[in-house]
């Protein structure tokens, strides 16, 4: 699905994180995991933090989370938000562990609250790009 | 001091410090504030420009360390370094120096910064401190998160749904600060009083954070000449001994700044308890982190520090242990950690504006628990 977006940056996928993007891209959701001890770890890293292997697997997420905080932008701050203030920025904290930042799809500003159950769902933003964005889950 | 103290402490002091005006507007260049600031530092502890040995900077500035030599005179330069991050490395760099004039790899290290942090490059800016997407910011930038604010503000939210920290607490921190201010006729507001109602209907900058939540932005330049404790005592003024110094990286996890890494380092470096310090700076660039650092390095109890500052436990008039009593970077200036430890430096001479009587033990944080140094009056 496609959204009006203010223009944030895109990611600039790194080398070795350029996979998870790459997933997003073709419609999965999947962080990544050590293939020596199975520890997911995201953002990516290039060896596995926990065991130091450089082996890793993309491990498929259910993509159920809830809000573990966030924060609402007032002011401007840079020239792509002039005009689309205020708007939430969650952190996610997903059902498997990990946490990420994201946006969330059709709830209110003060509406959002630590806790709420939410639910991935991936936008295509650009030709090349694919963000995983979260709506409100029942 | 105990036979067996640790190596490090009190060997070297902190023997001038020197700061230019603090403005909207410098007129000048942030090499210029840098070297105004270091001349006056070094007039301030007596001694001549050509005895300095050591350089050293926070990476993020623009005036390296070559630059300030040539400009000195000084051909024979036998240490010099930065120190990479952010503003958050004002305690690692004395550790740095320090180390260096222990350990006698040099004799006089001067720590400097000139910046136009408000008419030139504005660390709230998106388009100044963003990385267009790239790296770490690939996760982050996407999502609206471009400044330092946006983290900060993340972890805030966080740790008051944890402990009941409320954004009224926060306002008792902005307000004791300003009365520091109001006493201190350097500071960007000594003649501007802030109530809590003003705290409260300021409007959100990033929320939960208000806009009396956040520091100033400021042009100035500061200064610390550091010497061997021997020589400090020759010198103009009293000496601060730096008793100990600690540093951990930008490690905030969860709800955990990395004072959860630094404190213990640094309580066992100085073989004091906190409840024997007598007066504090904390890097202060928003005012919930002035009460994650006295829960973190344990000056209370986690949870504690909203209550405590509520009703004026940080105040220099009447408050249990002043903090930030120069008006912090809330209402001095911001410097990024170089005006908390210029006035740590000053509490310990006996030279504040909000001077703590008989302040021994002076702490020092200078950013999310990353490090902190505990100076000590000359006995």
């Amino acid at each position: 699905m496609n959204v009006t977006r203010p223009d944030f940056p895109l990611p600039v996928p790194s080398e070795d994180g350029a996979e998870f993007w790459e997933h997003l891209h073709a419609g999965e959701f999947r962080i990544q995991q050590c293939a020596s001890c199975a520890r997911l770890q995201h953002p990516p890293r290039t060896v596995c933090p926990g065991c130091g292997s450089a082996e890793h697997e993309w491990a498929q997420m259910s993509g159920r989370g809830s809000v573990f905080s966030f924060v609402v932008t007032h002011q401007a701050v840079h020239p792509a938000f002039e005009g689309h203030t205020p708007y939430v920025t969650v952190l996610v904290e997903l059902e498997e562990g990990p946490r990420l930042a994201s946006n969330l799809l059709d709830v209110a500003v003060d509406e959002v609250r630590i806790g709420m159950p939410v639910q991935v769902e991936l936008v295509r933003v650009s030709d090349e790009v694919t963000l995983p964005l979260f709506r409100r889950a029942e | 001091m105990t036979s067996d103290a640790h190596p490090f402490m009190n060997r070297v002091a902190i023997a001038g410090i020197g700061e230019t005006e603090y403005s909207r507007a410098s007129g000048r260049s942030e090499a210029r504030l840098a070297l105004d600031a270091i001349l006056s530092a070094l007039e301030d502890a007596g001694i001549d420009k050509s005895e300095v040995d050591g350089l050293m900077r926070w990476s993020v500035d623009t005036t390296p360390e070559e630059e300030i030599a040539a400009n000195l005179g000084i051909s024979d330069l036998a240490w010099f370094g930065e120190v990479s991050q952010a503003g958050n490395v004002g305690a690692a760099l004395v550790a740095h120096a320090a180390a260096a004039i222990a350990t006698g790899l040099a004799k006089v290290v001067v720590i400097y910064r000139g910046v136009n942090g408000r008419s030139g490059r504005r660390y709230g800016r998106g388009e100044v401190t963003g990385r267009r997407g790239q790296g770490a910011a690939a996760y982050t930038e996407p999502f609206g998160m471009l400044t330092p604010q946006h983290n900060l503000a993340m972890f805030t939210r966080r740790r008051m749904h944890e402990f009941g920290t409320t954004s009224r607490q926060f306002g008792w921190v902005a307000v004791s600060e300003r009365e520091h201010a109001n006493r201190n006729p350097r500071a960007t507001f000594y003649d501007r009083p802030l109530t809590i109602e003003d705290h409260q209907s300021s409007r959100f900058v990033i929320d939960p954070l208000r806009l009396y939540d956040c520091c100033l932005e400021t042009d100035g330049g500061g200064a610390l000449v550091l010497t061997s404790a021997e020589r400090a005592r020759d010198l103009r003024k009293p000496p601060a001994l730096i008793r100990a110094a600690a540093q951990a990286g930008l490690s905030q996890r969860g709800i955990d700044t990395a004072a959860t890494w630094n404190a213990p380092r640094l309580w066992a470096q100085a073989e004091v308890r906190p409840d024997e310090i007598d007066v504090v700076q904390i890097y202060d660039h928003f005012a919930p982190f002035v009460i994650f650092a006295l829960e973190d390095y344990g000056f209370v109890a986690r949870g504690e520090g909203g209550p405590f500052v509520e009703g004026g436990g940080i105040r220099w008039d009447g408050g249990k242990l002043p903090v930030n009593t120069s008006g912090g970077h809330l209402s001095e200036a911001y410097l990024q950690g170089m005006n908390q430890l210029l006035e740590c430096v000053r509490q310990t001479r006996g030279e504040s504006s909000s001077q703590v009587a008989d302040a021994h033990l002076s702490f020092c944080d200078t950013g999310i628990g990353t490090g902190s140094i505990i100076l000590e009056r000359d006995r």
